[in-house]
């Protein structure tokens, strides 16, 4: 799974049916240390994330249709949570 | 999936039986901001309707088989949907 930071929205009406209705949202990948790094991608999002947020983002098509429990959707990121803290060392 | 934009068209004259009638583009890849990053690459446009200089996203791997119709295509590369707003947040811009 991805760390990454909402930074943006997709609008978009003309789309494969399944992502109709979807909010697509652009997420910074980010490091565990919080740093931006250039790589981003636009994912799903299921759980009402918001620009700014730290986001778990799913990066793999199996599971991202596991989570929309939709075996032939045409998914690969979304996003399954919002981090609230990352703790690194011990 | 990324963002691309349309920068032309790439007509086949024999395609892969199950490919027939689906349009592929000619797709710049481009970074979040919207600049041009990395090679161009040609993808199917399972919109069918986006044209010339038109921002997409688009997807790789098999979500590219699953997003036409039949899905079991050789296919690596898909336009899912054109971009009507990106709204990008102010922090994010500099």
């Amino acid at each position: 799974m991805i760390i990454g930071k909402v930074s943006g929205e997709i609008y978009s009406t003309i789309n494969h049916k399944f992502y109709d209705g979807k909010k697509l949202l652009i997420i910074d990948k980010i490091t565990p240390t919080g740093s931006v790094t250039s790589g981003y991608l636009i994912a799903v999002d299921s759980v009402g994330a918001g620009v700014g947020e730290t986001v778990l983002v799913i990066d793999e098509g199996n599971s991202a249709r596991q989570v929309v429990d939709d075996s032939s959707a045409p998914i690969r990121s979304i996003i399954i949570g919002i981090i609230d803290d990352i703790n690194i060392g011990n | 999936m990324l963002l691309g934009k349309i920068i032309g068209t790439v007509t086949p004259s024999l395609a892969y039986e199950g490919l027939q009638g689906v349009p592929f583009l000619l797709l710049q890849p481009l970074d979040k901001k919207l600049q041009p990053a990395g090679k161009p690459l040609v993808a199917c446009d399972s919109t069918r309707m986006a044209g010339p200089d038109e921002l997409v996203y688009y997807e790789g791997g098999r979500e590219a088989a699953l997003v036409l119709e039949p899905w079991f295509v050789p296919v690596d590369h898909t336009i899912i949907g054109i971009v009507d707003g990106v709204n990008l947040s102010e922090e994010s811009n500099q």
